[in-house]
């Protein structure tokens, strides 16, 4: 197990820096002069000539990576003498648009995003697995029917429809939630207040994804009951309540975190949608702002994290994977 | 000898989209301690049907089912028809159990063996944990695995297709039941592997005293194993009788067919000779005898009855009984030349 994790720890930091380096090239290679965008209207050669050497943009591309890359680890200063400033490690850069280091930019944002991805993970598991299993338990009869109703509207029905219908109904109209505008809280400082913050944004999100689930779950618990061990189970003189519950649960149980870790990794990466509607300070929204500002540090950098955290998610369900299915830990 | 089973004149129907699917019908068979009935047939000719029909393992929606199966459960009979839900389940595994075709899918992959074997104790003897891992660790040993104790905490993956058999049988034989119901236990093993575990059946059997129903397409297992034979073609049986009667002096053209249908190593370049034709669809069987269409031995009927009515089961013995509308005594002069060829 221990040699399993290593080997795949090793491959996985591996693909990191492939990816790191990938997308550094991409951002290099784009036809914009990165010291251009660094200053606004008022604007002289000289000051662009200036940010250049300071931002390190003058060097040749390699060794603008060696900068990057030894950034995250021991920090960067940019400039020298008295205008000279730092951002401590890990460094991935610094933003002109904002006068701010890009860590602490993503360092701000993060929470925001994992809090909204968590609490919305965490909804549609037990929505879309708790409902696949009803619906696949009373197969073909009413709650089974229904809840295929509300995989095929939750399905059709996009995030930008779903959210602004719970802001105008939930939050105007019917001022179940009150509209936010203090900000965020987080969950140690103020729990209620950080239920009704993300509730909504929760909910919007949760609806997309249970529907996948339901339908999921649904179909690999029905195609589990026709395998030959169940019937075994059954031969054995097993009730049909332990046959559902313990045998055929189980064996759906590797799948759904499979999909469950990947789908995770992806709203981290930015729920943009959501984080817009609701109007939330999160990584898809930086990201979001970045690009249209052409704050190429912040995008490289997001972009970055989004395949790092993807990555490192696949790791994560691999290692439960072989946790999980005994056939995994000999491969 | 004690009478285990006796099947009396069941029906199992199906109901489709396109109709009722007959699949058994009108079956009758006794199994007694100590013996080994095999119940012959092609796909389809519903000899899995009626081993599933002992276990109740049948859909109650789905299934239309008729007739008696009277079962000895540790000396009280009990028909397992009109038993309910948890009656039934009672029964299986305790006095009735049953392996089945495929080993490499029967067990449940991510449940160590000596786990899935302990629930089939536990399930009639709930909370005695302890007992239940001694148990299975004795039955490992019992079916041939060697080290049971270290085989018991892996997984079926770690387990060839034989010893996954052994273990199915091990976990069969768990509660010690009277009857075992063997479906098709050796058609996905190689040749070698099937002589192990039919000498492992033939071993359990006297040393449980049990009686194994064995259902089988293959007539070189029959021989090996079987004491009685049932031949059943299209839900129904056609021949049965005592497993020198079925292979010496057989008296349905069927049976007959199946036997020249044989592989044998001395035929030199000859092609095999299959029974011509499809046996009929389930949902509409023929007026006649069924098997009729694909009879080679038609002509010989006096009557033109083989497209009119269907055989009735008759004994030319106490044991030997056999379906066909040709008169016995034309069959068997008929029949017998053609198997002393076959042996020849």
């Amino acid at each position: 197990m221990l040699k399993f994790i290593g080997r795949r720890a090793l491959f996985a930091a591996f693909t990191i820096l492939i990816v790191s380096a990938v997308v550094f090239a991409i951002f290099s290679f784009l036809p914009f002069d990165p010291a251009a965008l660094t200053c606004g209207q008022r604007c002289t050669d000289q000051i662009v000539e200036a940010n250049r050497v300071r931002l390190g943009f003058d060097k040749p591309i390699y060794e603008q990576y060696w900068l990057f890359l030894s950034g995250i680890f021991a920090g960067r200063t940019y400039g020298a003498g008295s205008a000279a400033f730092t951002c401590p490690a890990p460094s991935f850069g610094y933003s002109f648009n904002e006068n701010a280091c890009v860590t602490d930019m993503i360092r701000e944002a993060l929470p925001i995003t994992i809090s909204l991805a968590v609490g919305a993970l965490i909804l549609w598991l037990i929505v879309g697995i708790g409902l696949g299993i009803v619906a696949a338990k009373f197969k073909n009869r009413w709650p089974d029917t229904s809840s295929s109703v509300f995989v095929l509207l939750a399905t059709s029905l996009p995030t930008f429809v779903t959210g602004l219908a719970l802001l105008i109904w939930v939050t105007i109209k019917w001022k179940l939630v009150p509209l936010s505008l203090s900000g965020y809280t987080s969950l140690i400082d103020n729990p209620f207040k950080f239920f009704q913050y993300f509730i909504l944004p929760w909910i919007t999100l949760a609806i997309a994804y249970a529907a996948i689930y339901t339908r999921f779950t649904r179909a690999a618990l029905l195609e589990t009951l026709g395998e030959d061990y169940i019937r075994t189970a059954r031969a054995k003189g097993v009730g049909e309540r332990v046959v559902f519950f313990k045998h055929t649960l189980r064996a759906v149980l590797a799948p759904l975190i499979t999909m469950a870790g990947l789908d995770f990794a992806g709203l981290i990466g930015g729920a943009i949608i959501t984080e817009t509607i609701f109007n939330l300070p999160g990584l898809g929204r930086l990201t979001l702002r970045s690009v249209y500002e052409f704050d190429l540090s912040v995008v490289l950098a997001t972009t970055i994290l989004a395949a790092v955290v993807v990555i490192v998610m696949n790791l994560i369900v691999d290692m439960l994977y072989a946790v999980l299915d005994p056939r995994v830990r000999i491969a | 000898m004690t009478e285990l089973l006796r099947i009396q004149d069941l029906h199992v129907a199906f109901k489709t989209d396109d109709g009722m699917v007959r699949a058994v019908d009108g079956v009758s068979l006794t199994l007694n301690a100590g013996e080994t009935v095999a119940i012959v047939g092609e796909s389809g000719s519903g000899k899995t049907v009626t081993s599933l029909s002992v276990m109740g393992l049948h859909k109650k929606g789905s299934a239309e089912i008729s007739g008696a199966i009277s079962l000895n459960d540790h000396g009280t009979f009990k028909d397992v028809v009109s038993l309910n839900d948890d009656q039934i389940r009672d029964i299986r595994g305790r006095a009735v159990s049953m392996i089945f075709q495929d080993p490499m899918s029967s067990l449940h992959p991510y449940y160590k063996i000596g786990n899935q074997l302990a629930e089939a104790y536990l399930v009639h003897n709930p909370g005695k944990k302890k007992e239940a891992m001694a148990r299975a660790i004795e039955m490992l040993d019992l079916v041939g695995i060697p080290e049971p104790a270290k085989r018991a905490v892996e997984f079926p993956h770690q387990f060839s297709g034989g010893m996954r058999q052994r273990v199915m049988i091990a976990m069969a034989l768990m509660n010690s039941p009277q009857i075992l119901i063997a479906d098709e236990p050796t058609t996905a093993l190689d040749v070698t592997v099937q002589a192990q575990i039919l000498a492992l059946l033939s071993k359990l059997k006297k040393e449980f005293n049990m009686g194994i129903l064995l259902i089988t397409h293959d007539l070189g297992v029959v021989a090996q194993v079987a004491d009685r034979v049932n031949v059943m073609y299209a839900g129904r049986i056609v021949e049965e009788g005592a497993v020198d009667d079925i292979f010496y002096s057989p008296l349905a053209p069927y049976t007959l067919g199946l036997l020249k249908s044989v592989p044998r190593v001395t035929a030199n370049n000859e092609r095999l000779k299959a029974i011509p034709g499809q046996p009929p669809s389930l949902i509409n069987l023929p007026v006649g005898c069924p098997f009729a269409p694909r009879c080679e031995y038609k002509q010989h009927s006096s009557e033109s009855g083989c497209n009119s009515t269907k055989p009735e089961l008759i004994g030319t013995s106490e044991t030997h009984r056999s379906r066909c509308h040709i008169p016995e005594a034309l069959r068997k002069d008929l029949f017998t030349k053609e198997v002393k060829e076959l042996q020849s």
